[in-house]
């Protein structure tokens, strides 16, 4: 066999380490796994979801789709990049096989070709070669000219930060800042000695050899390019560029089916892994507002990554997920922070034995306030009021005393204790052979939806109930004056993904002005309990920004669907903030008389509420 | 200790020569807006884990600054952390933040094992 030339070397130990490298972390990462997952993985591999997850590489891991949906400069020069490189790759292969006509032809000549084959090209194939390698240089050439214009001004990009770099990420950086141009110096010399080269390579030949001799250079500069090549394979275990391989393992792993589960896995290695810091996460942060600028997400993947995360950057954060809808590698960002807040919380959850099974009245419908609705009581009276006027009996479950639904325990990683509230609820609301459950608070329902087991039971928020009623005619519709912004709860929205229903409900007593900042691009109103971190004053900065967004389309009420958003926003505006329930019921209460309790039939009395004595019910009036 | 000829009960006698103020000082770095406590109750009246068992989140203060660390873990563990006492306070202390500060603080001191933190306490 023909020895490759002695510049090879470089390259050829550099794609060593990384091959090798790839092969002993993967296979650690998927033995790792649960038997579940594996399962998955083996029934998953001759399904269609293999041929999905080829899509998916495709279509995100070369072309970026989503990159290029956000900011088209910016998703091209992702896109010149990696499916630019990834072409030249599959171009340099097919034109070798071409020349060579056999499949066995050493490695290297595919990658230094020209190099390899100095006779000028003939015929129309291989012309048509090099002119093909030749324009795919061209093209990932411009999208390095970006990358070197967005390191100094990465607003034309559409972003307004990018995010701090470590070593090893410089290193790779430079590296492959560098590939792409000594390739082009390498080929345009060789062009230039040879007459080898295309429409690209050759006059820049031309031009180099009228200006020097080229001959002492050109085994320098195709060392340079090797030692590129090499070094850039050396340093991406330990930079961002780690990303390229892995973001294709959790494309294939994510279509099988496996998730995060409520710990720390393998699978937390691979997301972790995949995330390639481009910092659109920074830009849609609102901790901004706050001058919080150490625990976005992408500074949190690269702590766990180096096992070095502190729970200062770990708890400062509201988990409203505006970031994990805006990351083009789709990476479980709040599920990824709570696992990490199990981890860090798990020595002291709390056992809560005092919880007992109190009584649960037999009724059909249940419905359970939420500890954040008592400190509203506005939404808790309309909720009853209008239950009461469409004749649902009901049974108020947290009137009195009962714990707490476990999502703010969940939130900071208290999982285990949670569990504990979970369960007393779980048995009390089964007790009651209730066949739905009516929440006013979206913290509330999320947690009720996705980790209560409660078969039989319809969870659902007060916003669909009440225009399931409306539907249904028990409760009258009234349009009241002025215009209202609607502002998506976290959880409600991005959360649960319940987007319409509320819009639904609301435009039959209210006219909505429609905004930017809403469904999936909502805000957070800054009074996540998800941060345990943040002081008040920072959470008033937070608040303060949104209520300036939304004062800029002048509405007269602001409406939510969330009493943490409610009073977040009462306490910063002179806009009134209404939960929709208290819409609902001004509507309600302005379309007609309300009936006298005594002509409400007997099932219509909340069991809280003893018959006969004053309920208070009074008709609000419009500010 | 002198007594000055008094009688005092042992079992209520805090021994300030022993006063453990690890826990406290922390928690004062940690989540300065905790010193603004005014002992308003507000906090006590709205806890949803205090409609359903004798837990004070005042007294928390108190056996802190008394350095009663055992009693302190004891009680901390009753708490739900749904926030409402954080939302009532008139101070705006980040009350959720000195909840668990204490939690893994207390757990720390008595070097807990296991899921609870109190148990081995």
């Amino acid at each position: 066999m023909e020895t490759p030339p002695s510049f090879t070397l470089p390259f050829i130990i550099g794609l060593l380490v990384i091959i090798s490298f790839l092969i002993v972390v993967s296979t650690i990462w998927i033995v790792g796994l649960s038997k579940t997952d594996k399962i998955r993985i083996i029934k998953g591999f001759p399904s269609q979801k293999t041929l999905g997850a080829v899509r998916e590489t495709f279509t995100e891991a070369l072309l970026h789709r989503k990159i290029f949906r956000k900011n088209p400069r910016l998703g091209y020069m992702h896109m010149s990049l990696a499916f630019g490189w990834f072409l030249l790759i599959v171009a340099g292969h097919l034109e070798a096989i071409v020349h060579y006509r056999t499949l066995a032809f050493p490695f290297w000549k595919s990658i230094f070709f020209r190099f390899a084959e100095q006779a000028p090209a003939t015929g129309f194939t291989a012309r048509f070669f090099a002119a093909v390698t030749d324009f795919l240089l061209l093209f990932i050439l411009s999208g390095v000219v970006l990358a070197y214009y967005k390191r100094f001004n990465s607003r034309l990009f559409g972003m307004k930060k990018t995010t701090q770099m470590k070593a090893g990420d410089k290193i790779a950086l430079a590296a492959l800042w560098l590939i792409f141009p000594l390739r082009l110096a390498a080929e345009s010399i060789t062009a230039g000695l040879h007459h080898n080269g295309s429409f690209l390579t050759q006059p820049a030949g031309n031009l180099l050899a009228s200006a020097f001799p080229l001959q002492p250079v050109e085994e320098t500069v195709w060392w340079a390019y090797s030692v590129s090549l090499g070094v850039f394979f050396t340093a991406m275990p330990l930079s961002r560029y780690m990303h390229i391989p892995v973001e294709v393992l959790l494309i294939f792993l994510r279509k099988y089916g496996i998730r995060l589960k409520k710990g720390v896995n393998t699978y937390t290695r691979i997301q972790v892994f995949s995330c390639s810091r481009c910092g659109i996460c920074l830009d849609s942060c609102q901790m901004n507002q706050a001058n919080i600028r150490n625990s976005q997400s992408v500074y949190v993947l690269k702590q766990i990554r180096g096992r070095r995360l502190k729970d200062d950057q770990l708890f400062n954060c509201l988990l409203c997920g505006r970031c994990q809808k805006d990351c083009p590698v789709g990476l479980d960002l709040n599920d990824l922070r709570i696992t990490q807040r199990i981890a860090s919380t798990r020595e002291y959850n709390s056992s809560y034995d005092y919880l007992k099974n109190g009584p649960s009245p037999r009724t059909e419908v249940i419905y359970f306030a939420g500890c954040m609705t008592h400190l509203t009581p506005g939404i808790k009276k309309s909720m009853q009021q209008l239950l009461n006027y469409a004749g649902v009996n009901f049974w108020f479950m947290d009137e009195q005393k009962a714990p707490c639904c476990g999502r703010p325990l969940i939130q900071v990683g208290q999982y285990e204790a949670a569990k504990k509230l979970i369960r007393n609820n779980t048995e009390k609301i089964l007790l009651s052979g209730a066949k739905t459950l009516v929440v006013s608070c979206p913290i509330c329902y999320k947690v009720f939806r996705e980790d209560y087991t409660l078969p039989g039971v319809t969870v659902m928020h007060h916003s669909q109930y009440l225009l399931e009623l409306v539907n249904q005619g028990r409760l009258p519709v009234f349009s009241l004056p002025g215009k209202a912004v609607y502002h998506d709860p976290c959880e409600l929205g991005r959360g649960s993904g319940i987007y319409n229903q509320p819009r639904e409900l609301l435009g039959n007593y209210i006219s909505l002005i429609k905004t930017p900042h809403e469904k999936e691009n909502a805000f957070c109103c800054g009074g996540s309990l998800s941060n345990t971190r943040i002081t008040m004053e920072e959470r008033d900065q937070i608040r303060d920004k949104v209520l300036e967004e939304f004062q800029s389309f002048h509405p007269d009420h602001l409406v939510t669907a969330c009493p943490l958003c409610k009073k977040t926003f009462t306490k910063g505006t002179d806009i009134r903030a209404y939960d929709l329930a208290e819409i609902v019921w001004k509507g309600v209460s302005h379309s007609k008389t309300i009936p006298k309790r005594s002509s409400l039939p007997e099932a219509a009395i909340p069991l809280g509420l003893q018959p006969g004595k004053p309920s208070g019910i009074s008709i609000p009036s419009l500010p | 200790m002198n007594t000055f000829g008094y009688k005092i009960m042992s079992p209520r006698t805090i021994d300030f020569d022993q006063f453990d103020g690890r826990l406290l000082n922390e928690i004062l770095e940690k989540e300065p807006s905790f010193r603004t406590c005014l002992s308003c109750g507000g906090c006590t009246a709205t806890c949803n884990a205090g409609t359903l068992i004798d837990f004070n989140v005042r007294k928390l203060n108190l056996l802190l600054r008394r350095g009663e660390i055992v009693s302190l873990a004891r009680e901390i563990d009753k708490c739900m952390l749904c926030g409402k006492c954080m939302l009532v306070c008139p101070r705006g202390i980040n009350l959720r933040n000195v909840i668990m500060l204490l939690k893994k603080g207390a757990c720390r001191l008595s070097e807990c094992k296991g899921q609870t933190g109190v148990d081995t306490l």
